[in-house]
């Protein structure tokens, strides 16, 4: 473990991980019921978003306070990434609205947790 | 109307059978379309990132990986456009996937000294949750429920 604490590795993460694993449940049973997209996916769509640019002011913090990532480039390439898939989820839901777009929420949604986990690994790598 | 006693009821035609064909751009296609999406970006970010810092380390692995970057994308973009030309595309590029992830699943196994970094394909798409193995066969599966 490093000693200096990394910006993508807190609550804010967990709190990112678990909402998108919520609204990906909750896709999956509108998908099942055959649904198509509604507020709540969009909201939590929504609130998603909104924890992941928390987490890019955090990294953009730790960088101006001289930290740097494990690996740079891999990096900025997922936080790129990651704060452009709820508002493609949600783009794409709207331009679905039968049980499909609820699909797709549900699948970017599992991806989200992924591409967070590959942040944090990216910025540990240095050492480790 | 055709007299019923001439026509035998089994062998009357529905009319859905005249209907055009579905478009491989709607409904579960759609869902397709934004999984290639997915890969096109991760497989591009991850060949050029590759590419530009370290390409000496395993160029044939990096290669391959540019290779499945563009199929993705352009498979996705063949899908989207659902027209004849559109159809073909995807077609060709869902072939190219399933014989690219099987080639070089079987070849990263049995000659892992040629791949000293993966790919997208390596070990039939293990690193990705073998989806790069499942994304053509889907792709196959839904252009032929369209055809």
């Amino acid at each position: 473990m490093s000693d200096v604490g990394s910006p993508v590795d807190g609550a804010l993460a967990v709190a990112a991980i678990v909402l998108s694993l919520l609204v990906a449940a909750w896709a999956l049973v509108a998908t099942l019921r055959q649904r198509a997209p509604d507020r709540v996916q969009l909201i939590g769509l929504a609130v998603l978003e909104l924890l992941l640019i928390g987490l890019a002011v955090l990294a953009g913090v730790a960088l101006a306070g001289g930290d740097q990532p494990g690996e740079p480039g891999a990096f900025f390439g997922y936080l790129v990434t990651l704060v452009c898939l709820p508002p493609l989820a949600a783009v794409l839901a709207r331009m679905e609205p039968t049980r499909w777009g609820s699909a797709i929420v549900c699948a970017i949604c599992l991806v989200t947790p992924v591409v967070v986990v590959r942040l944090q690994q990216t910025w540990e790598l240095l050492g480790g | 109307m055709a007299d019923p006693r001439t026509t035998p009821p089994s062998r009357t035609t529905p009319p859905a059978r005249t209907t055009p064909p579905v478009r491989t751009n709607a409904g579960p296609g759609r869902l397709l379309i934004a999984v290639y999406l997915l890969f096109a970006i991760a497989a591009t970010s991850r060949a050029g990132l590759q590419i530009i810092t370290r390409f000496d380390e395993a160029p044939l692995a990096y290669l391959l990986s540019a290779l499945a970057a563009v199929v993705y994308i352009v498979a996705a973009v063949g899908l989207a456009r659902a027209g004849h030309a559109g159809r073909r595309v995807a077609l060709a590029c869902c072939t190219v996937e399933l014989v690219g992830v099987l080639g070089v699943g079987a070849f990263s196994l049995a000659r892992p000294d040629l791949f000293p970094d993966e790919t997208v394909w390596s070990g039939f798409g293990e690193g990705y949750g073998y989806i790069p193995l499942l994304l053509p066969v889907l792709g196959l599966a839904w252009l032929w429920k369209t055809r």
